[in-house]
């Protein structure tokens, strides 16, 4: 590579002033990201989210150690036991049985895994394609944009459960249909954000400069546009963790999720209904684990949007 | 023809026009044009300084745009050392980017804050493939030190930054490909005075080093007449007077030019206030007025001017301008 050798006159900013304020600055150099996420730790909010969530991961990877019974076991002479501080129950099942005699507590750290598996799996479908429609759309502009952002003008125009419902009809209820239902269903909701944040991006000069210098589309996008949508994206993600948990939930209760004895919450929520007046733990029990999954995640979003968010900054 | 053409150009523009459609309605019809940059012939000698000057929304920055082919123009060729961008593809134009740079004028937006300075400085090389990624790390220290920044500072964001060091930064990036031309739109304006003085100092020094040919755009006529060889000035998208640096201030042939040196603060507190103001906005480029754009304003305004567009002419020799005051007969475009 060529070098030019020769230096520029003496550095006309080492005034002994902008000395001090160089040595001022922090040691090591702080990335937007870095930043972000120490907003974050500062934020109640959102640790509370990050804590309900972390507890919910664990129970899901540690299931088989942590459940203390078989979650597909019946036993029909301990059918309907009520929970341990109840005087008819026991220690055998700290939160009872259902209708079948399952352990319910068992059932419920079980049903950690599905439901973070659907949040993982439906939210990588939408955000994944989500993305890329809505990059395409804001970069391209045009004729494309219009086209693609009028399909997601269709999407959006059922109500979401409906569509996953009309989508999981036509494939056939089984839990994966399920995720793959939620997925699409969001599929425009990443698609708006990162259309909106590429359009604002976009007019940047830096976005011009990388162009002067001659970077190609893929580049534009992936190395200067893109990493500057994040914040929201990463929001909405959050947020969509908690949606699809309920989403996947609801399809379950109504048959079209995970299908029997998968021990899924909104299945044994749908399950347990009947039994309400009789076994009031069968239907509280998964109902306070959906609550608590989705409130962990919505103050995880709310947080980190607190924390990313450039225009709620300072 | 363009003027003073030679062989001694590095950009010569012929007939160069952008013209934005403005739509409204529901239906998105056209109901006008914004004739932002409308017929530019200019001459840009290798080497020189040249100043591009006139008022907010002038088109001066679009034409710099157009140059570097971040926009296509409507209409007119941009010929770079002899070749004609606009006709190559986006591949052939690649060599030629390496050799056609701007700088911006806002120093917060014109760096990607999710990147470090080394990446920022070092992106051309990395796009142009050039050197081993250690070669390209000591290319860009090199770069820093040239324009005056800490080369240990490689590895901050921009954020870390002032104004001023941003901007910098802004001109190591652009300097990283040795380019020939770079496109400097307003790249001061943004800055405190202070720092103005340093930055218009580094680019005049990298100019000597380098040999670097500078079209600079500005709306501040003291910062142009401190860089500029040559100065153009500007109005509703048309040139309306093309001048050496001392003849042009000295001698202004166009009104709108005296108007401007008129307005023009001065540091002298005794000057006598001769000001001649000028009267009234820069009027709408979508509804321009017709014949001469400047007529409306102009404190010297004659019939011919409100239904004749006077043609650019060299009325002194290099001195171009485009005005009826100095016609020797009733020719126009």
């Amino acid at each position: 590579m060529k070098v030019r050798a020769d230096r520029s006159a003496p550095d006309p900013v080492a005034s002994p002033a902008a000395v001090a304020a160089r040595a001022a600055l922090p040691p090591k150099p702080r990335s937007p990201f870095r930043e972000g996420i120490g907003r974050l730790v500062r934020n109640r909010t959102a640790v509370a989210g990050l804590i309900i969530i972390t507890v919910f991961l664990l129970m899901a990877l540690l299931a088989p150690w942590l459940a203390p019974r078989d979650p597909l076991a019946q036993a029909l002479y301990a059918k309907l036991k009520p929970p341990f501080w109840d005087p008819a129950g026991s220690f055998d099942h700290l939160l009872g049985t259902d209708d079948f005699g399952r352990d319910l507590l068992s059932r419920i750290i079980y049903g950690s895994r599905i439901s973070m598996l659907v949040g993982l799996v439906s939210v990588t479908i939408s955000l994944f394609f989500g993305t890329f429609a809505g990059a395409v759309a804001g970069f391209y502009g045009g004729r494309l944009d219009n086209l693609i952002m009028r399909f997601m003008d269709l999407l959006l125009a059922f109500p979401s459960i409906l569509l996953a419902i009309v989508i999981v009809a036509f494939l056939g209820p089984s839990l994966r249909n399920a995720m793959l239902a939620i997925g699409v269903v969001s599929i425009p909701r990443y698609a708006r954000i990162v259309r909106g944040s590429v359009l604002e991006e976009y007019g940047k000069d830096y976005v011009q400069g990388a162009r002067a210098l001659g970077a190609g589309d893929g580049r534009l996008i992936f190395h200067h546009i893109l990493p500057n949508c994040l914040a929201p994206l990463i929001v909405q993600t959050t947020l969509g963790f908690a949606s699809a948990i309920l989403e996947a939930a609801a399809l379950s209760f109504l048959g079209l999720g995970a299908q029997p004895p998968t021990p899924e919450w909104g299945a044994m929520l749908a399950n347990g209904r009947a039994l309400i007046l009789r076994a009031w733990w069968a239907v509280t029990f998964p109902g306070l684990m959906i609550l608590f999954a989705v409130l962990g995640f919505n103050l995880l979003g709310d947080g980190l949007r607190d924390a990313l968010d450039p225009r709620l900054r300072d | 023809m363009v003027q003073g053409s030679m062989a001694n150009d590095l950009v010569v523009l012929e007939g160069l026009k952008k013209y934005y459609p403005m739509t409204g309605g529901v239906f998105r019809r056209q109901v006008g044009t914004v004739k932002a940059v409308d017929g530019i012939d200019l001459a840009i000698r290798r080497g020189e300084t040249l100043g591009l000057v006139g008022e907010s929304g002038c088109g001066k920055s679009t034409l710099g745009r157009l140059i570097l082919r971040l926009e296509p123009p409507t209409a007119g060729t941009v010929e770079f050392d002899g070749q004609n961008v606009l006709k190559l593809s986006a591949r052939a134009m690649r060599p030629l980017r390496k050799r056609l740079q701007i700088i911006f004028q806002d120093p917060y937006s014109s760096l990607n804050p999710r990147q470090t300075i080394g990446r920022i400085i070092g992106e051309g090389l990395v796009i142009h493939r050039v050197g081993s990624p250690a070669e390209r790390r000591e290319r860009v220290r090199e770069l820093m030190d040239l324009v005056g920044l800490r080369p240990e500072q490689i590895n901050r964001y921009p954020h870390e930054f002032s104004g001023g060091q941003r901007q910098r930064i802004g001109v190591a990036r652009a300097l990283a490909l040795n380019p020939d031309l770079i496109i400097c739109d307003e790249p001061v304006s943004a800055l405190d005075v202070s720092i103005q003085a340093q930055v218009l100092n580094l680019l005049m020094d990298l100019q000597d080093q380098f040999q670097l040919t500078y079209l600079f755009v500005s709306h501040d006529l003291s910062v142009v007449r401190h860089i500029s060889d040559r100065v153009a000035v500007m109005y509703l998208g048309r040139l309306v007077e093309l001048a050496a640096k001392q003849q042009l201030y000295s001698q202004p042939l166009h009104p709108y030019t005296q108007a401007l040196l008129a307005a023009a603060p001065k540091p002298d507190p005794d000057s006598p206030k001769q000001r001649e103001h000028l009267a009234g906005d820069l009027p709408s480029p979508l509804s321009p007025p017709t014949g001469c754009h400047f007529h409306p304003r102009c404190p010297r305004v004659m019939p011919i001017c409100r239904d004749q567009i006077p043609a650019f002419k060299e009325q002194q020799p290099h001195h171009w301008v485009r005005c009826f005051l100095h016609r020797q007969d009733t020719q126009s475009e």
